[in-house]
């Protein structure tokens, strides 16, 4: 097995990671506001990266990857609620019933995916999240409706920090090893030109489907963490809000930029908090990131900026060349 | 007997309604063949053009014709800008950049009037007031009949402008083909802000009659109207003029339909559900035209 | 039997022709060329041929298969491979890696295997990378493979391109206005870029080109199409010497 420089940076910083945290847990260092940040910190972690799959790598737009975390989130919780099973055993199958529930759903919405593209499909993906709420609406006997289900026992905590932080690497590891795969180079070929990608002999319907199954697998099984870390789940929870603020934090990471959408995410979950008072100004301040970034992106100011970086390499690679 | 009644009444409001979205749908059709997008934001012109007359009347006391007439200005002048800041910018850039700088632009708007009005629902009676009719045993109400006739009307005079009127000409030269409308001598910056403006005005007239209807300010309540009269205008197919008003219309009734008849709670399942069929059974909607890409 | 067999093939857009009754035979190893005017409906043949339009009627036979009804993927796994006219590389991508996509279905692994990098991923991955870069090397773009396909030059994209209708393993390989856009230095160059790869490869070719100098010069058969239908067929010599092809190209 090649085992390269950066393999062992991304380890260092993992490791690093944990063990401040972990200290800082231990050694009771953290003020209740910040401990209660951790889990859901670990929760939007995962739901970037998974939506980094679709939309940085697949190029579609999902509005919805709110509605795969609420199904995982809601089919997982409610087995923990019924389980007698010892806590480790109980929570592992909870992650596997969370995903795989939210999976299925990936394969429903599948049927759109492979016929619409671009805004269409993130109109479709918006309704089905919205689907998705009033359903889990309407169940009121199994969901609890408005009212929310309750008494879910806390497994994810940050007392289990251990274990979610591992869960989260394991998350992020697999859906970083499948984009530098031929699998990811699949479903990347698709975004730059789907009509090239058939050609070369990209099953594209399959690829399509099998991201956004994969990308619900995780969004489901983050979930199940969230689930676990605050005992009760209401739809409004998993509306088109949180949609958009997980699609902000991918956004914000560089479309395509996994370890961009990690920052992002760690930024965006801890930011308001610590700056408290500014919580009526956060999803002000997330539309206007939003709207600069596009603009940016796409101002004339970047376009000279990369041109003058393309002529560099050019060059460099014309005296190679010689 | 009872039955029909009550039948012939939902489908009285689902018409009101309904034409309600027809309006905000003209909006969303008429940008998508212009500019070839979807304005996430135009949802929220609703929620702008409800408060606009809340703060012209309520607060101001404006007398209700001129409160109307400035909230059309209001909201067409935020089109315009909307179009001319966010979106003029980009209109060489990927959909995908372009779809995401419009919902940042619709929470935008939601975000400032939250600061400014702030969550807290403001209510704020109706500024129509005519009486209700009976006919037999059905009382169709004054905001029913208002709404009915004002749209129609919108309608009719947006259909005049579009086929009769040299710039209706020149907008649907530039939804066909930008750059040869240009050559011809057309200006399409002019004729994409006149879109924007137009179709924000309507905006803002679905939001005068939506909120005499429901007679309650919140800074988020644009967005679904907005959602849903985008299913509605993907319905009838997006780009299509009459396309908007049926399936407006159609939409307005099913909604009203399944509310009382299957479950409140299921009713906006119901409405995505008939989105999703729709675009897999027929993409380009009722009346639309599908558009094969060229290799 | 030839290697791609077409009978009749015909396409209709709602009231328009674009191709009717078109007949074709390709002999294994040879390079063929489609010429005719603009709007003739030569890359419509094409895009009927890899599967991207659905023939109204006829039928494409390759190897004696038929391959009407296949989608492109599979029609590409049958054993046709393309170029564009207007370049459709994967822009935002390596050049190695554009043509490892390519590789897709001649070397593969599991998605377990992808997932948690089993040792059958790097073995393959290691297989893949020599592939690409064996057939970066033949066109002279190995000391490219780390550069992003779009910061190419126009020359080296097309080539790229090739490259990577070359990595499917392809039997047929069409080429759509390979030489559009080139000076005739580069297009010298891409002569004998072609001539390589059809001894390196041992691939049949069918090209659309305007370019009359490539197509005299390496061709060894024509079709010449004209409003959808086929107006001649022969040797460059008949074919460029045939009075209908001159007036379809000239006008009376």
């Amino acid at each position: 097995m090649k085992i390269n420089k950066k393999t062992i940076i991304n380890v260092i910083i993992a490791v690093g990671v944990y063990a401040v945290v972990q200290g800082l847990i231990s050694g009771g260092m953290l003020s209740r506001q910040m401990t209660s940040l951790i889990i859901p910190i670990c929760v939007y972690v995962m739901m970037a990266v998974s939506l980094c799959l679709v939309v940085g790598f697949l190029g579609e737009l999902s509005l919805g990857h709110a509605g795969f975390m609420s199904v995982g989130a809601y089919s997982g919780a409610l087995f923990l609620t019924h389980t007698e099973l010892p806590q480790l055993p109980a929570v592992l199958i909870a992650l596997l019933i969370g995903g795989s529930a939210a999976a299925v759903f990936g394969l429903i919405i599948g049927v759109p995916v492979l016929r619409l593209k671009g805004d269409y499909l993130a109109i479709v993906t918006l309704g089905f999240g919205e689907i998705i709420k009033s359903i889990i609406n309407f169940m009121t006997p199994i969901t609890g409706g408005a009212k929310g289900l309750s008494k879910i026992p806390l497994y994810t905590t940050y007392r289990n920090f251990t274990f979610v932080f591992i869960l989260t690497v394991v998350v992020v590891l697999l859906v970083s090893n499948i984009v530098r795969s031929r699998h990811g180079r699949a479903i990347t070929s698709i975004r730059d030109n789907y009509i090239a990608a058939e050609a070369a002999g990209i099953p594209v319907s399959r690829y399509k489907i099998m991201t956004f199954v994969i990308a619900a697998f995780f969004a489901g099984v983050a979930g199940v963490v969230y689930a676990g870390n605050i005992g009760i789940l209401k739809p409004v929870n998993f509306d088109y809000n949180t949609s958009i603020e997980i699609l902000v934090m991918v956004v914000l990471g560089g479309m395509g930029n996994i370890k961009g959408s990690i920052v992002a995410a760690v930024i965006l979950t801890a930011l308001p908090e610590v700056l408290r008072g500014a919580a009526d100004y956060r999803m002000l301040l997330y539309s206007i990131v939003l709207i600069a970034l596009m603009l940016f992106n796409n101002s004339p100011i970047k376009r000279a900026f990369m041109d003058r970086r393309n002529m560099r390499q050019a060059g460099r690679l014309q005296k190679e060349g010689e | 007997m009872d039955l029909v009644n009550s039948i012939l009444e939902q489908l009285i409001n689902g018409l009101r309604t309904g034409s309600i979205y027809a309006l905000i749908a003209l909006g969303y059709t008429m940008v998508y063949g212009i500019a070839k997008m979807i304005n996430f934001a135009h949802g929220d012109i609703i929620m702008v053009g409800a408060y606009a007359l809340y703060v012209f009347v309520g607060l101001l006391g404006l007398h209700p014709v001129i409160a109307v007439l400035l909230t059309i200005v209001v909201c067409s002048v935020l089109g315009i800008t909307i179009e001319k800041v966010a979106y003029k910018p980009l209109r060489n850039a990927t959909p995908l950049a372009v779809l995401i700088t419009a919902i940042g632009v619709s929470y935008l708007l939601q975000n400032l009037s939250l600061l400014i009005f702030k969550a807290t629902p403001i209510p704020f009676g109706s500024i129509i007031r005519v009486p209700s009719v009976k006919v037999g045993s059905l009382n169709i109400s004054g905001i029913t009949i208002v709404t009915l006739v004002v749209t129609t009307v919108s309608m009719i005079a947006l259909t005049l402008f579009i086929n009769k009127s040299k710039a209706g000409r020149a907008m649907r030269a530039v939804s066909e083909d930008k750059g040869a409308a240009e050559l011809m001598g057309v200006n399409v910056n002019q004729t994409i802000s006149l879109t924007f403006a137009i179709g924000s005005a309507l905006a803002a007239v679905a939001g005068i009659l939506f909120i005499s209807q429901y007679e309650t300010l919140l800074p988020t309540m644009g967005a679904l109207p907005g959602i849903k009269a985008f299913v509605a205008a993907v319905l009838g197919g997006i780009g299509s003029i009459p396309g908007a008003m049926l399936g407006g219309i159609i939409l307005g009734i099913i909604e009203s339909l399944s509310k009382a008849y299957i479950s409140t709670q299921l009713a906006d399942a119901i409405v995505f559900g008939i989105l999703v069929i729709v675009l897999l059974v027929k993409p380009s909607g009722l009346l639309g035209k599908l558009k094969i890409e060229k290799v | 039997m030839a290697l791609l067999e077409v009978k009749n093939l015909g396409i209709s857009f709602g009231g328009l022709r674009a191709v009717d009754n078109l007949n074709m035979t390709i002999e294994e190893g040879s390079l063929v060329g489609l010429i005719g005017p603009n709007g003739a409906g030569k890359t419509t043949a094409f895009n009927l041929l890899t599967g991207v339009y659905q023939p109204t009627d006829g039928t494409i036979s390759l190897n004696g298969e038929k391959i009407v009804g296949k989608k492109p993927a599979e029609i590409c796994q049958s054993g046709i491979a393309r170029t564009f006219q207007n370049i459709r590389l994967f822009s935002k991508m390596s050049v190695k890696d554009n043509v490892k996509v390519a590789l897709h279905n001649q070397i593969t692994y599991r998605l377990a295997e992808s997932m948690l990098h089993l040792p059958g991923y790097f073995k393959r991955e290691k297989e893949m990378d020599e592939r690409a870069g064996d057939i970066l090397r033949v066109f002279d773009l190995e000391q490219f493979s780390e550069t992003l396909a779009s910061n190419l030059p126009y020359g080296k994209q097309r080539k790229l391109e090739i490259a990577r209708a070359l990595a499917t393993n392809p039997k047929l390989l069409l080429l759509d206005e390979p030489a559009a856009g080139m000076n005739p230095n580069e297009t010298a160059e891409l002569m004998e870029t072609i001539e390589l790869i059809r001894k390196q490869f041992q691939v049949t070719i069918l090209l659309i080109e305007h370019d009359m100098k490539l197509v005299a010069g390496i061709c060894e058969y024509l079709y010449v199409l004209n409003f959808g239908t086929e107006l001649a067929n022969g040797t460059p010599e008949e074919v460029l010497n045939d009075p209908r092809v001159i007036t379809a190209y000239l006008g009376e």
